[in-house]
């Protein structure tokens, strides 16, 4: 008797299992996928700074940017509207993992150029990866003319940055990136000017809605330039994307767009009023 | 009790020919296409699950929205974070019955399929037809349908309602292998 009970047991089971809903096998037979995550920041800067983003193979990305005077000059100035820096580049997708810039800045005239590769990519499902590493090279060239007495080479007037960028997309609508930077000046305008300076960045973005998101991003310098009173890069962003477009609207302390520029050459006191109104406009080909 | 064995034999017999009666594919493809004056939007997912279960008639089928593939890398970034949501919802899925399976044979006939389509988490009930064949080995479908993202509560904003047709053509080619478990 047993014996019957255990067998109607075991074909009621099987029986079981072959009523089992059509979904549920194709749950067991879907393959384990690899899933990169994406969209972990929207725009190719978090605010001032790079982010891990890439343009995709072959796309083509014209960007203005502006940064306003600063908004404590008050009425006279309209609240820094009447200066502005602005900033012209076209951004290029080598491949999906290199991406080329060159720019071109109204504040002493530079010229940048630079290199960002996604070295590793954050991965979920099979293969899973916590974070992602990009790591980023730029040069700029100050093309403004020097006074009198002062003429600079042309390899005195170049900079050199180098960034590893390690990001993370927490979840859907929060990422934060640490950025480890490293500065370097071929001329020093004062025998205590170093020529090198290290910099730690943070940067995070949270989604507010679906197409609307905050930014925030911080630089601490490590080393500080003596011949001018410089602070650390402080800067708020709003992104909101619409199609092939993100617009960025951006409050800083810091009129400049160039990463050797506003990580070292900030002199402006966010909480003090110093804040530049700023928007990077970009359009996708 | 020889009769209660004979009978139990039977069920796990019936059983075990329903689990026989399946037909899968992995490697179905399923596109859409959305036309405007302006532009032209097209993705295609070949890694589409299917099951149909020829003796009931049922089939069911699961898409992962990731694996649309788009011409344009931005595209498909937008449409898995801003329009599916595809971290939120990441599957659409259907189950529905084919109406008169019975009637399948090996040459090609226009079958009605009914059920349920999920898509960004809203379900659907839609009823659509499909060419269909059936050998002891394949049973093949295909067809297109259209549907409404309204439906689907996928929201095109305002700057691109021009880019997006609110109707969306959906052609599907599954071609199921006997399953076995």
């Amino acid at each position: 008797m047993k014996k019957i009970f255990l067998t109607a047991f075991l074909i009621l089971a099987s029986l079981q299992l072959s009523s089992q809903d059509l979904l549920d096998i194709l749950e067991l037979e879907a393959p384990v996928t690899e899933n990169i995550v994406s969209a972990t920041f929207k725009g190719t800067r978090i605010v001032n700074g790079h982010s891990i983003k890439n343009r995709k193979d072959s796309e083509l990305e014209f960007i203005i940017s502006h940064r306003f005077g600063r908004v404590n000059t008050g009425f006279e100035e309209l609240f820094g509207l009447d200066q502005a820096n602005i900033r012209f580049a076209f951004e290029y997708g080598l491949s999906d993992n290199l991406t080329a810039g060159i720019g071109r800045s109204s504040f002493e005239k530079t010229y940048d150029g630079y290199l960002k590769y996604s070295l590793l990519k954050q991965k979920t499902g099979a293969n899973s990866f916590p974070f992602a590493v990009s790591l980023f090279g730029s040069i700029a060239a100050k093309s403004q003319k020097a006074i009198a007495g002062n003429e600079r080479t042309l390899a005195e007037s170049l900079f050199y940055v180098g960034q590893v960028l390690i990001a993370k997309k927490v979840n859907s609508s929060f990422s934060i990136q640490v950025t480890p930077t490293y500065v370097h000046r071929n001329l020093a305008t004062t025998d205590a000017d170093p020529h090198d300076i290290f910099a730690l960045g943070v940067g995070s973005r949270i989604k507010l809605s679906k197409r609307v998101s905050l930014n925030a991003e911080y630089y601490q310098q490590f080393q500080k330039l003596e011949s001018i009173n410089t602070r650390n890069s402080l800067a708020f962003g709003i992104d909101i994307e619409s199609g092939g477009h993100v617009f960025q609207i951006i409050l800083s302390n810091t009129i400049t767009m160039v990463e050797k520029s506003f990580i070292t050459e900030t002199t402006g006191n966010f909480f003090g009023g110093d804040i530049h109104l700023g928007f990077n406009l970009s359009r996708t080909f | 009790m020889k009769i209660l064995y004979a009978f139990f034999v039977c069920l796990f017999l019936v059983s075990f020919t329903n689990a026989q009666e399946r037909f899968l594919t992995k490697k179905g493809m399923i596109s859409f296409f959305s036309e405007t004056p302006i532009e032209n939007i097209e993705a295609q997912n070949n890694q589409v699950l299917s099951i149909v279960d020829a003796s009931s008639g049922k089939m069911a089928i699961a898409i992962l929205m990731k694996s649309f593939m788009f011409k344009k890398a931005l595209m498909q970034e937008h449409f898995n974070e801003n329009y599916v949501e595809s971290d939120k919802y990441p599957k659409a899925t259907f189950k529905g019955d084919i109406i008169d399976f019975d009637n399948i044979t090996t040459s090609e006939i226009t079958l009605a399929i009914k059920g349920n389509l999920t898509i960004h988490g809203k379900t659907k009930e839609i009823t659509i037809e499909a060419v269909t064949k059936k050998t002891d080995e394949v049973i093949e479908m295909t067809g297109n349908f259209f549907i409404n993202l309204s439906d689907f509560d996928v929201k095109i904003p305002s700057v691109v309602k021009n880019n997006i047709s609110e109707k969306i053509k959906v052609s599907f080619r599954l071609y199921h292998k006997t399953y076995k478990k």
